[in-house]
């Protein structure tokens, strides 16, 4: 037995870890929902969809722009040292995730601004009709928009990514020093962005489209979960602890439950039966999916700043 | 070393001694101390109080304002380094829960309901009512409970008005055993500082003595230094304590059983004749028969009774002669602990008396003063009665004199009544044993007079409430101490107080003037009664102030170095056998009696202390309470886990009594014999006053009703409580 | 350029908090918040138990991830003896070197910004060593050079036993405690 006491007693580190609260993972979520968001706009524009007006790709930038100052919001709710938001722009520090994240943040926004105008839809146009003009302008450059496309998709990849990587960099918490944690939550962004559109979207084929994309998202997050555990459980003593965290101690039941049941399994069950027409689609599913992948960030930062390099009883 | 002043040490009673001097010129006070106006910094010496050893400091204010305080590097109690506590003494005077102005008591005793009053208002009061009792009983019927070098002035006016009566907590609940058990064997006790050589003790045995937890200054220092030395260090303790952390032997005893271990190793050592020869033929009295004695208690006799095995014994006993003389077997300090301590406490001194460490390097050293005359008042009257605190000498080795004695009195009316208690910094609810009696004696009094820093549960009951000035803002009277060499040290204002706060010297004046005793206070303040004192001496008071501490020369302080070899006992000699004690109808050696058990699925309840806190007198301090604001209730891992219970649950004490306790965090651990629990004294306070500690922790001292008076000389065993664990819902 | 560290002997600690109490009095450390702190170690079972008592603060690592991870630089290594603080004013409060820290020797000021200890470069820049080494009552801390050879702090690395806290977590600390 090792018994090991401290006399420290700081404000949200002791007993454990707990500086990021409710902002953060709800930030992580947004930013890896709308990278999924960007990445489907992006291949919409890129295969062609939007020539067709009720493509979704014509609401997602949109919605992908308010959802995402949502998340800014709540990432600027957390910093303690608001007035000085602004030193976040008077550097680029190469090592840092977080600055990355900022500087990300700042051009996803022009690139979702030109994903709408390449298909502005009705309701805007018809209150703007400069917003089709510019639109107009945009479809005489078709080389122009395949390049949105995939500026879309890149952009969205790298947003999807860093949510993770801004974890993964920080080593000192076991649970987060994992090579997987980016493809985690890029995946899981765009299997709940899969999810998110399924909902939105107008269009029949789209959506049969879209749940059949989730399903395979579904199954390739088990695996990276999968992946994520067996890194965990096969590196050191402390990494070992910290995946038991999530497999059989105090995070299990919710990781267990909401996370691998509720929010991947069971989903993609009635998404494969419904994909396959043995029942009908509603959105009870990709409601599932969205909770899930918010859940999913909730449980690896909360987890995450719980597991300890010192193996003891903080 | 001169043998008068040898003498004088063995009167170590804190009076003053009278002499006739000039009064020299008077010096002006730290003029721009706590000024706010004033910029950079400024660097004021003085001593410490927040515990009595009285470390010399470098009080440091900066533009103004109280900053930091450190070690006064020439100061040789300090060594130029605080203990946690003194660091953190600035604390005191920060403190919002302080007392602010004089108070009077407006409902029943105990309700904490108060008026504020002037100092006139309050001084004439109590003046009046000190009349009353001096007219109806005698003077001797006031008394006073003082603790630390602040109350020497108002012991001055009450000792004018010819009371009698003084008592502090520090002999019959503290240290009192020890010093009757070497003044027995030695014929001088051990006095405050101690006098023990840690530095240069090559083995160190601490029993019980929690060093690093007890912080005391020098000592926790010179424990480091000679654990860094790399001595032999042994602990005999049912705790797993810091110092035990250290020891080479760490020997987990069963509580209360120490003097069976105790004569166990002196078995060995005799019939090993591993003790000092020489040292015990030249200087010791009654060897013979001490030795027969001795040779009932084997270690494998004392086995079943401490539960340390006898091959652990015989190795510690050898390994102690290995380094004798500077083998020093410590005398501990807080030694009230089961009623049999002065015996105990005799036989650690007949152990050290065999390892020869008396009076030699990495023993007892002989302590050293400064000869300073004490201010040439006028006499104080002749007492018609005896002191009421040991009537007809029933604790006929008590040197000094027992609070408990003379709170026994103030309930029973006899020898004589005591109506006055005037209290000065000691905390009597936390300090003595069994509240309820203290409450008792209470309920008898005319008048209760508490003068204290802050709204302490003492306080809480007094009639009339005096608010002093920390430390860091007033005088005291020098401090002029017996240690490994001479000096005489100032403590000397270093900010102003913030409210109407007034420091004794001032209030022990205008007292005695209310009560026409103004002659006894020739000086007009205090730095001129220190200028007079420093004068007479032919010391310079100036550079006392600039310097706060004036060293004297070295002198010899070992056998060795030339101390003359006197044992100031009846034979002249160590007393091995004590015919004193033998006269008296006790063991002339110790003998071990089994210490009482508790209930069954009882716990002894055992306390010390916690390095960041003085007592029940540093809970509010926002800097040392940030360091631990509650303490634990300590037990062992596999009891805690019986009881369900983790480190960090809280749980009420119950004790046999039925007393409950506050409740109080679990420290679960494999420190702790199973037997016993432990907690640091001093919290759990009650007194609302108390805003930032009130019902933090548990009390210890609440716990405490039963205890265990010792024969010998009235001290309070306190060890007695057992407990049950009552876990919270 | 020098490369400060600082050796504290476990032996010698007796972890009286002293070095604790004085970084509150010197740095006006707010009340609820530790620079620096003791912890107890304890290993084995009753009575055969052996405890190692550290005094902990920031390690001022040599790899500092609480550097490399902030994304205004206000975390940063001070030219005088690499000595790892952090500009106020340059701080948003992101928690990213909190979280960063395996030591978790940061917190947030109750003003906002991120705060640890700063090996007192205050007081070394005037010459002096950091608060806690001063008063240490047992005479445990050391501070210096730990790339002179003849520093105080070389002297015991060479001649003592060592360890230092999680090195596995590749920050090279620069704090040993010598056993
Ligand atoms: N249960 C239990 N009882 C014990 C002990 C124990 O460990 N447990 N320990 C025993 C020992 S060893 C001792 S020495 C005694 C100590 O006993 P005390 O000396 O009585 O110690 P405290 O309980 O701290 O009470 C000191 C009081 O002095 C006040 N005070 C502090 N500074 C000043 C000041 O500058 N001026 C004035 N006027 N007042 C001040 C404090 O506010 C407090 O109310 O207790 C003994 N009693
Ligand atoms: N920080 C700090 N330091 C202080 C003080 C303070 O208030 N705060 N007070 C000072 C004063 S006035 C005093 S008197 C001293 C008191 O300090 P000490 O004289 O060192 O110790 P005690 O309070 O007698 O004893 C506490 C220790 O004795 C152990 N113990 C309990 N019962 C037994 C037993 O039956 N046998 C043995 N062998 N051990 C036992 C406990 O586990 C604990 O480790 O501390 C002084 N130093
Ligand atoms: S031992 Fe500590 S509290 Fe006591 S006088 Fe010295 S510095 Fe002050
Ligand atoms: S001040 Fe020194 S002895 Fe005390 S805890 Fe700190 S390092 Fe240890
Ligand atoms: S100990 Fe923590 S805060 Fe200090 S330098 Fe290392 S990583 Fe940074
Ligand atoms: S909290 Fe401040 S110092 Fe820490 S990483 Fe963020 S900006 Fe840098
Ligand atoms: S070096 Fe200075 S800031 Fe760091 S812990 Fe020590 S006193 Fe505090
Ligand atoms: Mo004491």
């Amino acid at each position: 037995m090792n018994e090991y006491t401290t006399t420290r007693h700081n404000e949200m580190i002791d007993p454990s870890l707990h500086i990021w609260g409710w902002e953060i993972p709800v930030y992580l979520f947004i930013g890896g929902l709308v990278a999924g968001m960007m990445i489907i706009t992006g291949y919409f524009i890129f295969k062609g969809k939007y020539k067709d007006k009720a493509c979704v790709c014509g609401v997602l930038p949109l919605l992908g722009m308010i959802i995402l100052s949502a998340g800014m919001f709540a990432l600027f709710l957390d910093l303690e040292h608001k007035l000085y938001t602004w030193r976040l722009y008077t550097s680029f520090k190469i090592a840092s995730p977080m600055s990355w994240g900022a500087w990300i943040l700042i051009v996803v926004y022009p690139a979702m601004a030109a994903s709408f105008f390449v298909n502005v839809p009705e309701y805007f146009s018809k209150i703007f009709p400069w917003m089709d003009k510019i639109s107009e302008k945009l479809q005489q450059h078709r080389y122009l928009i395949k390049n949105i496309g995939v500026i879309n998709m890149l952009l969205g990849g790298l947003l999807g990514i860093y949510t993770g990587v801004l974890l993964s960099a920080l080593g000192a918490r076991p649970l987060w020093n994992s090579s997987m944690l980016w493809l985690l939550f890029l995946v899981s962004g765009l299997s709940s962005a899969a999810a998110f559109v399924h909902m939105v979207a107008g269009r029949v084929d789209e959506r049969e489209l879209l749940a059949k994309a989730d399903n395979g998202f579904l199954i390739i997050e088990i695996f990276v979960i999968g992946l994520f555990v067996i890194g965990m459980i096969t590196s050191t003593k402390v990494h070992i602890q910290s995946a038991m965290l999530l497999l059989s101690g105090i995070y299990a039941p919710v990781f267990w439950v909401f996370v691998v049941g509720l929010g991947i399994v069971i989903p993609l069950i009635i998404q494969l039966l419904a994909v396959n027409h043995k029942i009908k689609h509603t959105p009870i599913a990709p409601i599932m999916v969205i909770i899930g992948g918010l859940i999913l960030r909730f449980v690896i930062v909360d987890a995450g700043q719980y597991s300890h390099w010192i193996d003891a009883a903080f | 070393m001169n043998p008068l002043s040898r003498r004088k040490f063995l009167k170590i009673s804190g009076a003053t001694i009278a002499v006739a001097a000039t009064i020299g010129t008077v010096t002006k006070a730290i003029e721009n101390a706590g000024d706010t106006k004033s910029k950079g910094i400024q660097k004021i010496p003085t001593f410490c109080d927040i515990c009595f050893w009285k470390c010399g400091a470098i009080a440091y204010v900066r533009d103004g304002k109280l900053w930091k305080i450190e070690g006064n590097p020439l100061d040789p109690l300090s060594r130029g380094r605080l203990c946690p506590r003194g660091t953190g003494g600035i604390g005191a005077y920060y403190d919002p829960d302080r007392l602010r102005a004089p108070l009077i008591r407006m409902q029943e005793r105990g309700k904490e309901m108060w008026k504020e009053v002037t100092w006139d208002e309050a001084l004439s009061y109590i003046a009046d009512k000190m009349q009353k009792i001096k007219s109806q009983y005698g003077p001797e019927s006031m008394s006073m409970f003082s603790h630390g070098i602040g109350g020497n002035f108002l012991r001055h006016t009450l000792k004018a008005y010819g009371t009698i009566n003084f008592a502090a907590p520090s002999f019959a609940q503290c240290r009192g055993p020890r010093d009757v058990g070497f003044k027995l064997t030695f014929g001088e006790d051990v006095s405050s500082p101690e006098r023990t050589d840690i530095k240069n003790a090559q083995c160190l045995v601490l029993i019980g003595s929690h060093l690093g937890e007890n912080m005391h200054n020098t000592q926790a220092q010179e424990f480091a230094e000679t654990v860094g030395n790399g001595a032999s260090i042994i602990v005999v303790d049912p705790r797993y304590s810091v110092a035990a952390s250290k020891a080479k032997y760490y020997l987990p005893i069963k509580p209360g059983t120490d003097l069976a271990f105790l004569l166990a190793w002196m078995n060995v050592i005799v019939s090993e004749n591993l003790y000092d020869k020489e040292y015990v033929e030249k200087y010791g009295f009654g060897f013979e028969q001490f030795k027969a004695e001795l040779s009932a208690y084997t270690p494998e006799w004392a086995y079943p009774e401490t539960g340390i095995e006898p091959k652990l014994i015989r190795a510690t006993a050898r390994e102690m002669a290995r380094y004798k003389p500077a083998t020093l077997i410590h005398p501990g300090r807080h030694v009230t602990w089961y009623g049999d301590d002065a015996q105990r406490s005799r036989a650690i001194a007949l152990l050290n008396a065999l390892m020869g460490s008396w009076g030699r390097k990495g023993g007892f050293y002989y302590p050293v003063s400064m000869d300073m005359p004490g201010y040439p008042y006028p006499a104080y009257p002749t007492p018609t009665k005896d002191k009421v605190d040991n009537p007809n000498k029933k604790y006929p080795f008590a040197h000094e004199a027992i609070t408990t004695g003379i709170r026994e009195a103030t309930i029973t009316g006899k020898p004589y009544p005591v109506k006055g208690w005037m209290v000065y910094a000691t905390n009597l609810f936390h300090a003595l044993p069994n509240e309820n009696e203290t409450i008792n004696a209470i309920q008898n009094l005319d008048l209760l007079v508490v003068v204290d820093v802050i709204p302490s549960e003492i306080a809480g009951w007094a009639d009339v409430v005096l608010p002093e000035s920390v430390y860091l803002e007033r005088h005291d009277d020098i401090n002029v101490e017996w240690f490994r060499e001479p000096f005489v040290a100032l403590r000397q204002p270093v900010v102003k107080s913030p409210h109407d706060q007034k420091p004794n010297w001032w209030i022990a004046k205008k007292l005695a003037e209310k009560l026409g005793l103004g002659n006894y206070y020739p000086w007009k303040d205090i730095e001129e009664y220190i200028n007079h004192r420093m004068t007479a001496a032919g010391l310079s008071f100036d550079e006392l102030k600039k310097n706060g501490i004036i060293l004297g020369d070295k002198q010899p302080i070992y056998f060795d170095e030339g101390v003359p070899i006197e044992f100031f006992t009846p034979s002249g000699k160590i007393e091995f056998y004590s015919l004193q004690l033998q006269q008296a109808g006790f063991d002339p050696v110790p003998k071990y009696k089994r210490p009482t058990i508790g209930p069954p699925g009882s716990f002894r309840l055992l306390y010390g202390r916690s390095p960041v806190h003085s007592f029940s007198r540093t809970q509010t301090n926002r800097i040392l309470s940030d360091m631990m604001s509650e303490n634990e209730v300590w037990i062992n891992a596999n009891v805690a886990e019986r009881y369900d219970l983790k480190s960090g649950d809280y749980v009420r004490l119950k004790n046999q009594d039925g007393v409950v306790s506050n409740k109080i965090k679990v420290k679960a651990t494999e420190r702790i014999r199973p037997d016993c629990v432990y907690m640091v004294h001093g919290f759990g306070h009650t007194a609302k006053g108390l805003k930032h500690a009130f019902l933090k922790g548990a009390s210890d001292a609440q716990l405490l009703t039963r205890y265990e008076t010792d024969p010998l000389m009235g001290g309070t065993g306190m060890n007695m409580n057992f407990v049950t664990i009552e876990v919270e819902a | 350029m020098a490369r400060f560290g600082m050796v504290i002997d476990t032996k010698k600690c007796v972890g009286c908090m002293d070095c604790v109490v004085v970084c509150k009095t010197e740095n006006n450390v707010p009340e609820g918040f530790n620079r620096d702190w003791i912890v107890q170690d304890v290993r084995g079972k009753n009575p055969h138990l052996q405890m190692e008592i550290r005094s902990e603060r920031c390690n001022h690592c040599d790899n500092p991830p609480c550097v490399y991870c902030c994304p205004t630089g206000a975390s940063h290594v001070h030219d005088l003896g690499g000595v790892v603080i952090v500009t106020h004013d340059m701080c948003i409060g992101c928690k990213a070197c909190i979280a960063a820290c395996p030591y978790d020797a940061r917190f947030i000021h109750p003003e906002g910004y991120a705060d640890k200890c700063t090996f007192c470069i205050h007081r070394v820049e005037k010459g002096m060593g950091p608060a806690c080494v001063s008063v240490c009552p047992t005479h445990c801390m050391f501070w210096g050079a730990l790339d002179d050879p003849n520093s105080e702090v070389s002297k015991l690395l060479d001649s003592r036993k060592h360890h230092a806290l999680i090195p596995e977590a590749g920050t090279k600390p620069q704090i040993f405690y010598l056993v």
